[in-house]
């Protein structure tokens, strides 16, 4: 990912980023180990050393199935989590040891809209509130401002000012999902993680969501990571496409290019799945076995269980991201050019 | 084909402070041996409660207020709840959402699928036992014998979901109703489902009623679709003709709010407005206040007509159908 057609910094850089989760082990199985037992903490790699860049003003959608870290990768990158190993940069410098003060002001220039609009807003605030508090917390507005500036967030999302007195519960699904953003856009970002934000709504009101989505990127020169598992919202949006499975990036690249000859066997497994309302009655053809846990990836490629060329390379060695076109990355030792699919 | 399924003005009325609101309004469905109908909408379109009333699961303050519904040619709104209790998970099974609402989380896989077969036909242990291990074998699940043993937390979302479609082909039923079975698996995994149940619908002559908001499924799984509005069936026919053709304005606008049938970048074609609440219904069509072929006769709630005439295959409620942007 370190292919990009301008010399500038990218906005947000991950670089090298990792996520572990541990569950030390519990009194008994420390006992156990005394008494010559073999027992590990249990280790999760959400994330696993991965390179993201995204310029401003570019839409990066990133693309995967449940628990292949999409969503740890985006806390990642807005700076919700730190990442175990690795660093975040912001316009060319690092976010690691900044002074406080700098760090919390650079974090208002990244904001995140959730996946559930239930639950995300808190039940007790009214909308005034849920909206108006960051901005006078962080000092971009005075108090007695509030009403006006919230007026005005909720006017740019589409909703009408005068609901600002309610609770959430109060507004439909569609309505929560644009509260969601007015509450991310009040601090003035520039960057939005967006994860899930429309998964939870009905196509007709997604459609108007997404169409807000790309009228902010217009207007006020937005950059996103829109992470969904949905292909065909993503083929929609994204400038540049990020397939992740099992908390490594497995494909990367302009999405057009991307959607029109997929690289890697996992995501052409995945386009063949994802379904197009053009399709007529057809012939479902199952991609084999589970995903894995997450907690006993596979070794090598995670993805050679499943795989319909796995070679016995596959199951030794893990591929490394490779460039294998303009701006295009996979990880598959199928493109090296020793490869012998037909070698089982 | 023998029609398995007739529902006939089928009225589903809930009890509210509000008010009396009908949840479905006048349905009429017909789903014959084999065939799978998709049937389409929002949240709050009433889809999922048709599906509940046929079931006979609909729970205070709601109730079937009229219409009949016919199984194998028999009226089942007249049931009692024991001979209800009898027909539900032998002549119609329902799969659900989420699976865990099928199971049991305390109990074997083996105990559960026993006691449903056992429920309906007076077997032997062992018997009900290989019945329900061919079911798990059926609907994919590696090494039956061993996973009867199992509790459902030691299976995956998508393997769940497969026990509970096992659980529901138990008894051989001739009509299922599965409510959005996929909407919260993986893309590979909901594929591997609509493979499983497509082979199956093929196989036994089951027939499906496919409950889901979401097109693309059924634009590749379903026989016929029926787009539900309000409570209302709004449209209904062939799925190419639903897809390619449609007559109503909701239907048309639902389809063309999908991103992949807009030029990549471009804003998306969206419907104005939201959908109703159905305690603040409009007179006479619900869609006309989001609709832009709406005229004053729209006050008047439209009936059930051919949409284009003589072609009779599809059928919508609308005082102004599109026309056939093929013809």
């Amino acid at each position: 990912m370190t292919l990009r057609a301008s010399g500038d910094a990218p906005l947000v850089e991950c670089r090298g980023v990792s996520k572990r989760f541990v569950r030390p082990l519990d009194l008994a199985a420390r006992i156990a180990n005394r008494f010559g037992g073999d027992m590990r903490d249990e280790v999760v790699h959400a994330v696993d050393r991965v390179d993201l860049a995204i310029d401003a003003g570019e839409v990066v959608g990133l693309v995967g199935e449940s628990g292949c870290g999409k969503s740890t990768l985006g806390r990642l990158a807005v700076g919700l989590m730190e990442p175990s190993e690795g660093e975040r940069r912001w316009r060319g410098t690092s976010l690691a040891g900044l002074p406080p003060a700098a760090a919390r002001e650079l974090q208002l220039k990244m904001q995140m809209i959730f996946q559930d609009p239930y639950a995300s807003l808190n039940p007790r605030m009214r909308v005034v509130d849920i909206v108006g508090e960051a901005p006078v917390a962080h000092g971009l507005i005075r108090a007695h401002q509030q009403t006006e500036y919230v007026g005005l967030q909720l006017n740019r999302v589409g909703l009408d000012p005068t609901l600002m007195r309610r609770f959430p519960h109060q507004f439909s699904g569609g309505q929560r999902a644009r509260i969601g953003i007015a509450r991310a856009l009040a601090v003035k970002p520039e960057f939005l993680v967006c994860d899930e934000s429309v998964a939870a709504l009905d196509v007709s009101i997604q459609a108007q969501v997404l169409n807000l989505f790309m009228d902010l990127k217009a207007s006020l020169g937005l950059t996103y990571l829109f992470i969904s598992h949905d292909l065909g919202v993503v083929r929609h949006v994204a400038d540049r496409v990020v397939i992740m499975y099992l908390g490594r990036v497995v494909e990367s690249g302009p999405a057009v290019d991307l959607f029109a000859a997929p690289n890697h066997p996992y995501t052409q497994a995945l386009l063949a799945e994802a379904g197009s309302v053009e399709a007529r009655k057809r012939t479902f053809v199952p991609i084999r076995g589970e995903i894995p846990s997450p907690l006993a990836p596979p070794s090598g490629c995670h993805f050679h269980p499943r795989c319909p060329h796995a070679m016995p390379r596959c199951r030794a060695e893990a591929p490394p991201l490779a460039p294998i076109g303009p701006g295009r990355m996979s990880a598959c030792w199928l493109n090296e050019p020793d490869a012998d699919p037909a070698a089982q | 084909m023998n029609v398995v399924l007739d529902v006939r003005d089928l009225c589903t009325a809930f009890a509210t402070r509000a008010g009396v609101v009908r949840a479905v309004d006048h349905v009429s469905l017909t789903v014959h041996a084999g065939e799978v109908l998709g049937l389409v909408g929002e949240s709050g379109s009433g889809k999922s409660m048709t599906g509940y009333s046929i079931m006979g699961l609909v729970e205070p303050p709601g109730r079937v207020v009229g219409g009949s519904i016919v199984l194998d040619g028999r009226e089942i709104t007249s049931l009692s709840p024991g001979e209800m209790r009898a027909l539900r998970g032998n002549r119609v099974a329902m799969i659900f959402q989420d699976p865990m609402m099928t199971l049991n989380p305390v109990l074997r896989i083996d105990t559960q699928m026993v006691e449903a077969v056992q429920a309906h036909d007076d077997v032997s242990h062992a018997i009900a036992r290989d019945r329900a291990r061919d079911a798990l074998a059926r609907v994919g699940i590696p090494s039956p014998d061993e996973r009867l043993n199992a509790y459902p937390h030691q299976f995956s979302g998508g393997m769940r979901q497969r026990v509970a479609i096992a659980i529901a082909l138990l008894n051989r039923p001739d009509l299922i109703i599965a409510d959005e079975p996929t909407t919260a698996l993986d893309v590979t995994i909901q594929g591997q489902i609509l493979y499983e149940m497509q082979t199956l619908a093929q196989e036994s002559g089951t027939a499906l009623i496919w409950i889901t908001h979401d097109l693309s499924v059924v634009a590749g799984l379903a026989d016929r679709v029926a787009v539900m509005y309000a409570g209302r069936i709004v449209e209904e026919g062939g799925t190419a003709d639903i897809i390619e053709r449609p007559a109503h304005p909701y239907t048309r606008g639902l389809i063309d709010s999908v991103p992949s049938r807009n030029r990549r970048g471009e804003r998306l074609r969206q419907i104005p407005g939201m959908t109703p609440a159905l305690t603040a219904l409009p007179e006479g069509c619900a869609f006309q206040d989001r609709c832009n072929r709406a005229t004053a006769a729209c006050a008047v709630a439209p009936p059930m007509t051919v949409a284009r005439p003589p072609y009779e295959a599809q059928r919508v409620r609308c005082h102004h159908p599109l026309p056939d942007p093929t013809a």
